[in-house]
């Protein structure tokens, strides 16, 4: 499993990469994780089944990830209205 | 007499000094000045004019590696997302009551699919105030992506924390209604060139047979001179620099 996070200026940047079946790094990626939601990010996990559409999921916490997911994306939580260079 | 005509000729260099001092100094700061300035405009670790191109790059692969492969051609394409409304009277798909148009860096815009009537902008931002690189602003495709994640996954939460306008605040409804047009016209020709391509690619079996099909009807396309005015290749070279430009100078 991979924890990014979109990044202004980069795209996005690994966080955090670890099989979640070994503690250790299973470990790892939950304090990455908490790291990244204390600091206001959002958490999603793009989800795809075979024979349906892509969709992804916002996820709180980090037993809410999918055992078998490869990817968690952080991004910025949403805020209402635009920035002020967009008007 | 010599010893007179020396202390002269000291007391004349000193005050000659004391009074170009000040001269002196003024020039010296200026000089250093300038050498500081060249130095720091050739410093290899100052601007750096291809980091948002990079990092857009990079937004565009994970975007695409998030997506289905019909909206990723779309966002390639036209320079936006479709996306399926999920709380209306019907059941999110094609035949859903309402849809949003995700545009980079632009409120998400709700419109009905049956007869295109614009419903409302959504202004909403992902702004990341740890401002790296001094701004707050992710690549155009992260933001995209921030949105159809938020929207596919709590289309309510997001639409709850937007600012809710009548449409034409920030997007241009007759741009927006071109857009739609555009999108039809890009969708009736994808239908129609997966139709033709299925008819004629049937050699290729298995998960390689849809891209094969595609692959053969955007031959065609490109073999086509009728083909100069058919999907998005007005917006190709005319001004919408979203879209196609875009997609195509990154790409190059």
């Amino acid at each position: 499993m991979k924890l990014l996070r979109m990044k202004p200026g980069h795209g996005e940047i690994v966080l955090a990469e670890g099989d979640v079946d070994v503690p250790e790094q299973e470990q790892a990626l939950i304090e990455a994780f908490r790291r990244e939601l204390d600091t206001g990010m959002w958490a999603a996990v793009p989800t795809h089944s075979p024979g349906s559409r892509r969709e992804a999921e916002l996820v709180k916490s980090f037993a809410e990830v999918p055992r078998d997911a490869e990817r968690v994306i952080f991004f910025p939580r949403a805020a209402g209205g635009a920035l002020e260079q967009d008007r | 007499m010599a010893l007179g005509l020396g202390t002269a000729a000291i007391l004349l260099v000193v005050l000659l000094w004391e009074l170009a001092r000040p001269t002196l100094s003024r020039a010296f700061a200026r000089v250093y000045a300038i050498w500081a300035l060249q130095r720091r405009a050739s410093a290899p670790a100052g601007y750096d004019p291809g980091r948002e191109r990079r990092a857009e790059l990079r937004a565009r692969a994970l975007l695409r590696s998030c997506i289905d492969e019909r909206d990723w051609a779309m966002y390639r394409d036209l320079g936006f997302l479709r996306v399926w409304g999920a709380q209306g009277e019907h059941e999110g798909g094609m035949h859903a009551s309402y849809a949003y148009l995700i545009y980079p860096h632009k409120p998400l815009v709700a419109y009905v699919p049956q007869t295109g009537a614009l419903l409302n902008e959504y202004c909403v931002a992902f702004p990341d105030l740890s401002r790296p690189y001094g701004s707050s602003r992710l690549p155009d495709s992260d933001d995209v992506l921030a949105k159809w994640m938020a929207l596919i996954a709590d289309e309510r939460r997001l639409v709850a924390d937007a600012n809710m306008h009548l449409p034409g605040r920030q997007i241009d409804p007759g741009r927006l209604r071109r857009d739609l047009a555009r999108l039809a016209r890009w969708e009736r020709e994808r239908a129609a060139r997966d139709a033709h391509g299925s008819d004629l690619v049937r050699a290729p079996r298995g998960s390689d047979r849809a891209g094969a099909a595609e692959r053969a009807g955007a031959d065609r396309l490109a073999g086509d001179p009728a083909g100069s005015d058919r999907v998005g290749a007005p917006e190709r070279t005319g001004s919408d620099p979203r879209g196609a430009d875009r997609a195509d100078t990154l790409h190059a």
